[in-house]
């Protein structure tokens, strides 16, 4: 198998479904010629014509309607958002016609649409383009809305959603892009939606995690292991809906919990973990279950982000406040 | 030196003002009182002595399923509805131009172009009463009325490019409002359809207001097809309170479009005679009974009914008859509807995504179990 970044995954996921299916369309700012902003339809234009793969004039809001109406022409559109912060634009589009789209038509119609778009911080972008926004998402029902921490995830959860006929909102870590490798096996394969994934096994606490926040919470586990602290790591992959029974089975084994994610703290997919643990699995804990999450304040861009961002440090503190906890 | 001439013109702010202001003359082929006033855009329509009475059937159809509407809301026995009394020219005389492989994009006000289209009578009762079997959309190359006004624009717009990309020979139309001409996705969608020469034609239904706010008060544009321009769409003024100039504005757009020349906007000067919604809306709080006196005169049936009449292509008579055939088919509707089994609560979480989560699932066990 062949190392590759994750960006990478990603274009190699959009080739294969673009050969796969003909009805899969890619369109948004720059995808053309260009081949996006960060390269992730690099070529694809120039393999499967203008026809398939072209620029948008730059208006959100259009592209999201303009994804909802091909579908009447039974096309499986991929749309990307040059940013996740500039989809407000586009909240309508998601939040108020392809997500009730199913249920509005009374399942006479599918919305097999695919959003595509980079989120996350660190990586010293402009104000409003580093947000973590998925905890809105995953507030609206009829949304599937999918966050790969792995080159080898990315490909396989994005021809997954790209199969699905509910609309799926596909997040991409900006600062993984090209900062890390794996191995990705070749051809089109599939990874199931709404799995978790342990991507690292232990005994004495849990962390649950996704998107870009996985990293940091395996290089945590090393330095607490270095420690005597055996930690399980948790990749939801899929933030809405939950996994809830890899969750508990790992909440079952350790008794011990930090959730880590990137947004901000107030409400957002942590928040939801938590309260699900509560629920269901309270009689396992043997500790409060701690959070790591940043501020309850605006994205301070640039300069300060990583500052402000959640750390491997705030992580560890965490866990060890956890596992010493009586 | 003296400016050139051409720079005169361009710091000229009066005049673009008045160039705009004359760029747009309406269309109109039948006027107030019954007549044609322009005898070649007769011909140009093309209307068969069938035609004319099919249309003017399909307008008194949309007259009285309004009026019977009306009572239903106001018995309760409708959810939401917004009258269409007035603008059955804008809507109706309109949509026949367009084909039934056609796409149909409307607003929340025009029921009546769906069901011409093909959605069951009793359909629309229980989409307005919040029932989801009135959602079912099968056979009808049509959208759901569009709650939040301007999306039909922009759906429109990727109906129309998906259209051109299969390479079939139809359209996709849109209809909103004065007020929705405000909306970021009216220009986004006009756009999004010019950028591609996509196949649309999109109405704005000018009835003089949103609610209660005018249209003097939604934009300082001289017409609202100067809207339609700026997206570089040709874009007409019709009076939409004529059938055949509706219809013939119509038809040759459709083509335009279908021709591979990209999208048309058509601005009709109509009026809503009723209030906005039955919802408690009072219009003698923002406007005058004469004014809607004025406006009443203009109103298309009272039009086409002359120039039919003086055709001998209709009557009182017919005319009666034909109301008691739509209103036994609004009975037959409403019936139906009445009949139409109560919806269920799993059967809402079910609806919402074709392979549900796990918490989803277990709400849907749990309803089920319950039998909700």
């Amino acid at each position: 198998m062949a190392k590759k970044t994750y960006i990478q995954a990603i274009t190699e996921a959009q080739d294969l479904a673009l050969a796969n299916d003909e009805n899969v369309l890619i369109f948004g700012e720059d995808v053309g010629k260009n081949g996006g902003v960060f390269r992730a339809t690099d070529g694809l234009q120039e393999k499967y014509g203008e026809d398939r793969v072209f620029n948008t004039p730059l208006a959100e809001s259009g592209i999201g309607g303009m994804a909802i109406g091909l579908t009447t022409q039974n096309y499986r559109p991929i749309m990307e958002i040059q940013f996740f912060g500039f989809v407000y634009e586009v909240m309508d589009s998601i939040a108020g016609q392809m997500a009730r789209g199913r249920f509005r038509f009374h399942g006479t119609r599918k919305f097999p649409i695919v959003v595509r778009s980079p989120y996350g911080g660190g990586t010293k972008t402009p104000e409003m383009h580093a947000d973590s926004l998925e905890g809105l998402m995953a507030q609206t029902p009829g949304l599937r809305v999918v966050m790969p921490a792995t080159p080898e995830d990315a490909k396989g959860l994005l021809l997954s959603a790209v199969e699905s006929d509910d609309p799926v909102i596909f997040l991409e870590n900006l600062r993984l892009y090209r900062s890390i490798r794996g191995e990705v096996p070749e051809g089109y394969y599939t990874t199931p939606l709404d799995k978790a994934k342990v991507v690292r096994e232990g005994n004495d606490a849990t962390i649950i995690t996704y998107g870009g926040m996985v990293h940091t919470s395996l290089a945590a586990a090393e330095e607490l292991a270095k420690e005597g602290i055996d930690v399980e790591v948790v990749d939801l992959r899929t933030v809405s809906p939950l996994d809830l029974d890899t969750i508990g089975q790992s909440v079952e084994k350790t008794g011990r919990v930090v959730v880590a994610q990137e947004a901000q703290r107030q409400a957002g997919i942590g928040a939801m973990v938590m309260s699900e643990i509560s629920e269901r699995f309270i009689m396992s804990l043997k500790a409060p279950i701690g959070r790591v999450a940043a501020p309850d304040s605006v994205y301070p861009f640039a300069l300060a982000e990583n500052e402000w961002l959640p750390k491997e440090d705030d992580i560890i503190e965490k866990v060890k406040e956890v596992v010493n906890f009586d | 030196m003296a400016l050139t001439d051409d720079n005169k013109q361009v710091l000229d702010f009066n005049l673009q003002l008045e160039r705009q202001d004359t760029s747009f003359p309406m269309l109109q082929v039948l006027n107030n009182d019954g007549e044609i006033v322009d005898e070649d855009a007769l011909k140009r329509a093309d209307l068969s002595d069938d035609q004319l009475v099919e249309l003017m059937k399909q307008m008194v159809f949309s007259r009285t399923l309004h009026e019977r509407s009306s009572k239903l809301a106001k018995q309760g026995r409708l959810g939401f509805y917004a009258p269409t009394i007035g603008e059955e020219a804008s809507q109706i005389a309109s949509n026949y131009a367009f084909d039934k492989g056609d796409w149909l994009f409307p607003g929340y006000r025009d029921i009546p172009q769906l069901v011409m289209k093909g959605w069951p009578i009793y359909k629309a009762f229980l989409w307005s009463r919040g029932h989801y079997e009135g959602n079912e959309f099968e056979d009808v190359n049509g959208w759901m009325p569009q709650i939040i006004i301007g999306a039909q624009y922009v759906e429109a717009a990727g109906a129309a490019l998906g259209l051109k990309k299969r390479g079939l020979p139809n359209v996709a139309y849109a209809y909103t409002g004065d007020g929705g001409t405000s909306q970021g996705d009216f220009y986004e969608g006009m756009n999004f359809a010019g950028a591609y020469k996509a196949p649309a034609v999109f109405f704005s239904q000018n009835n003089e207001y949103a609610i209660s706010t005018p249209r003097t008060l939604q934009t300082c544009a001289s017409h609202l097809a100067a809207k339609g321009w700026a997206a570089g769409l040709p874009s007409l003024v019709v009076d939409g309170m004529d059938p055949i100039a509706m219809y013939l504005a119509a038809k040759e757009a459709r083509q335009w479009a279908i021709d591979g020349n990209g999208p048309v906007f058509i601005e009709t000067i109509t009026n809503r005679l009723g209030p906005h919604s039955m919802s408690g809306d009072d219009p003698l709080r923002y406007r005058t009974q004469d004014e809607i006196d004025a406006w009443t005169k203009k109103e298309p049936l009272i039009r086409f009914r002359k120039y039919l009449e003086s055709r001998d292509l209709w009557s009182e008579d017919i005319e009666n008859d034909w109301i008691d055939v739509v209103n036994s088919q609004i009975d037959d509707g409403v019936k139906e509807a009445d009949g139409i089994a109560k919806q269920k609560i799993s059967d809402f979480i079910e609806q919402t995504l074709e392979v549900p989560g796990q918490a989803a699932q277990e709400q849907i066990n749990k309803f089920r179990g319950e039998g909700k």
